[in-house]
């Protein structure tokens, strides 16, 4: 077996989607059926933030990088009432896009020909494509195909079944429907699935510019969003990854998608490193765009307590893992937890699963971990939707169970939140707050030598596909670097030897065993 | 309450009668619990599920208030709760869940 696989970067985006959670957010559009008058649907475009509010959402800072995670823990909640003092439309880990811009990247992202934008909106989006560093003059001539006026478009969505795309309340655009009578292609669905490609794709391109990674020698790409694509004989048939890699200009890769709800990405990374270090591929990107159905999830509770819509944004990211480069951090995939099928379900057997049994195989406490990166959704978002704070739920669980194993005391648990947990702050689209939206501080972090170990952990609810009652997760530990095999005799690391240690006296206590 | 979970609980009521069903819960937090507890009871507040404008009235606990932890085997309590137990808010969640019992 070859070295461990590292990471060797992560790129963070987000779409600003105003007019899409009214359109397209599930909790918008079930209300539009049960209750149309509804006061919730009058109050909401009212509580629609600006591009530049969005933009200046602390978090969403955060989420590109801009600003140290550990902002957070110094600002009092509500945190949409405060303001970046220097907030940037791009980031070190990506960006955040304006929705008219998004919406042009959705038009690059058709092969089919099912999106229409209305001429002017075209070429003043083309103009603004054609500008952003990204993007560029050839993808955005894309947009020079459209011929549509406001009327053609309004006919499109009123009497062809179309999808309406709106900017700014205006009707700008349409998806039209990739088929007559299978729904698994209508309009509707074909939008949800455009947006997630498009969104992956922002992701990509911005991976390749934090990285400096050369695009074609890119060789596998993972998908691992929450939606499906394919018509009414294979719904999930796929394929996202190569699809999306196909217009970020991957022309070395192949891919596939893989699914597991929200702890899909860490499912997704686990199969990259893994790949990697059994030398099938040497640079496997791992991606996904985020998902309109989402958007304004928890928007009732926020209209009610006069907060404004939290949830106006579709998000993406993308990771890349590649061969050992002596530099970043390892992808210990030799020290994995997952939640079995025959763990249980009660929260204790969960973390367990997730957490002590992959340190018990590596011969560590609890507290060996610096940082832990479970579920980090944000907060503002979460608590007045009456959630909680996801990640302290699942700090405080940690450190209880180190308190059973006796590697901390009862009293040190809200310390041990502080020291080794973080504050949430990754929009609420499922698998997008699962873990992976540390990595690109983690990397740093650990090369730094601030961390010198972090655990991401998936969890997923399996439930919602009404298949299993089963709850879900896998975790895995990212390691600081110890060098190339080869350059690093005499050179072990603590873990490395307690992990040799362990696995000895196992072996041992077997054979004593079966004596 | 989610909308499944509400049409179950009324089919329940009505399959095996609202006196021999106890409705028994794992919120996390006080006011999710309470939340819970009245769409059981009172009947949905948010007005959206199958429970709305429907007073069950059923017998609601949360799995850490005190009435349930006495009814459970202490070893199974240990190895399932116990964890949780020190990461809830039990004081706040017993506060909600009495305060929606007082009101049948």
């Amino acid at each position: 077996m070859g070295d461990y696989a590292v990471l060797k970067g992560a790129a963070y985006t987000l779409a600003a989607a105003q007019d899409m959670v009214l359109r397209s957010g599930t909790t918008q559009t079930t209300e539009q059926t049960v209750n149309p008058d509804s006061e919730y649907l009058k109050e909401l475009p009212g509580h629609l933030r600006s591009f530049e509010e969005i933009t200046g959402y602390i978090p969403n800072q955060v989420y590109i990088g801009n600003l140290e995670s550990q902002v957070l823990r110094e600002l009092e909640l509500p945190w949409c009432e405060k303001k970046a003092e220097k907030a940037e439309r791009r980031g070190k880990f990506g960006e955040i896009l304006e929705q008219d811009q998004f919406l042009g990247l959705i038009q690059i992202c058709d092969a089919f020909d099912l999106v229409k934008l209305e001429k002017s909106f075209a070429a003043e989006t083309k103009k603004k494509l054609e500008a952003h560093p990204l993007i560029g003059a050839e993808k955005a001539s894309v947009l020079d195909k459209n011929e549509d006026d406001g009327e053609a478009i309004r006919k499109l969505v009123e009497e062809e079944h179309a999808e309406g795309l709106y900017h700014q309340g205006e009707l700008v655009g349409a998806v039209k429907r990739a088929h007559d009578v299978d729904t698994n292609l209508s309009a509707h669905v074909m939008l949800e699935n455009l947006v997630t490609k498009a969104s992956s794709v922002l992701s990509l391109l911005n991976l390749l510019a934090v990285t400096g990674e050369e695009a074609a020698e890119i060789e596998y790409v993972i998908d691992c969003c929450e939606e499906a694509c394919g018509d009414m004989n294979q719904r999930g048939g796929g394929n996202f990854a190569k699809a999306a890699a196909e217009v970020a200009g991957l022309t070395g890769a192949t891919g596939s998608d893989m699914r597991g709800f929200c702890a899909g990405p860490a499912h997704a990374l686990l199969a990259a490193a893994s790949l990697v270090r059994a030398g099938t591929f040497k640079k496997v990107v791992v991606t996904a765009g985020g998902c309109t159905a989402k958007l304004g999830m928890n928007g009732k509770d926020h209209v009610k307590k006069g907060l404004p819509i939290l949830e106006d944004v579709i998000a993406g990211f993308a990771v890349l893992i590649t061969e050992n480069d002596g530099e970043s951090p390892v992808i210990r995939n030799d020290v994995t937890g997952r939640h079995m099928v025959g763990t249980g379900s009660s929260p204790q057997a969960v973390i367990g699963s997730l957490v002590t049994a992959p340190l018990d195989q590596a011969g560590l406490k609890i507290t060996d971990v610096d940082r832990y990166a479970p579920e980090l959704q944000n907060p503002d978002i979460t608590k007045p939707a009456g959630a909680g704070d996801v990640p302290e739920a699942n700090y405080k669980m940690i450190a209880a169970l180190g308190v059973k194993r006796g590697d901390l005391e009862r009293t040190a648990i809200a310390d041990f939140v502080e020291k080794h947990g973080m504050m949430g702050w990754a929009p609420t689209q499922g698998h997008i707050p699962s873990g992976v939206p540390y990595l690109g501080f983690a990397r740093e972090e650990i090369m730094s030598g601030k961390v010198q170990r972090a655990m991401i952990i998936g969890k997923g609810s399996l439930f919602l596909g009404r298949m299993t009652n089963l709850f879900d997760g896998v975790s895995f530990l990212l390691e600081k670097n110890q060098g190339k095999s080869g350059e690093e005799e005499g050179a072990l690391d603590e873990s490395r030897v307690r992990s040799l240690i362990g696995e000895a006296m196992r072996e041992f206590a077997q054979g004593l065993l079966e004596k | 309450m989610d909308l499944e979970n509400q049409r179950r609980v009324k089919e329940f009521a009505e399959q095996y009668g609202k006196e021999n069903l106890i409705v028994l819960l794992g919120a996390s937090e006080g006011e999710a619990a309470g939340l819970a507890a009245e769409t059981v009871t009172l009947g949905d507040p948010t007005y959206a599920g199958p429970l709305a404008g429907v007073s069950l009235g059923l017998e609601v606990y949360h799995i850490c208030e005190p009435e349930m932890k006495a009814e459970i085997d202490e070893a199974v309590y240990e190895e399932q709760i116990s964890m949780m137990e020190m990461v809830l808010d039990v004081e706040d969640i017993v506060k909600e869940m009495t305060a929606i019992r007082s009101q049948l």
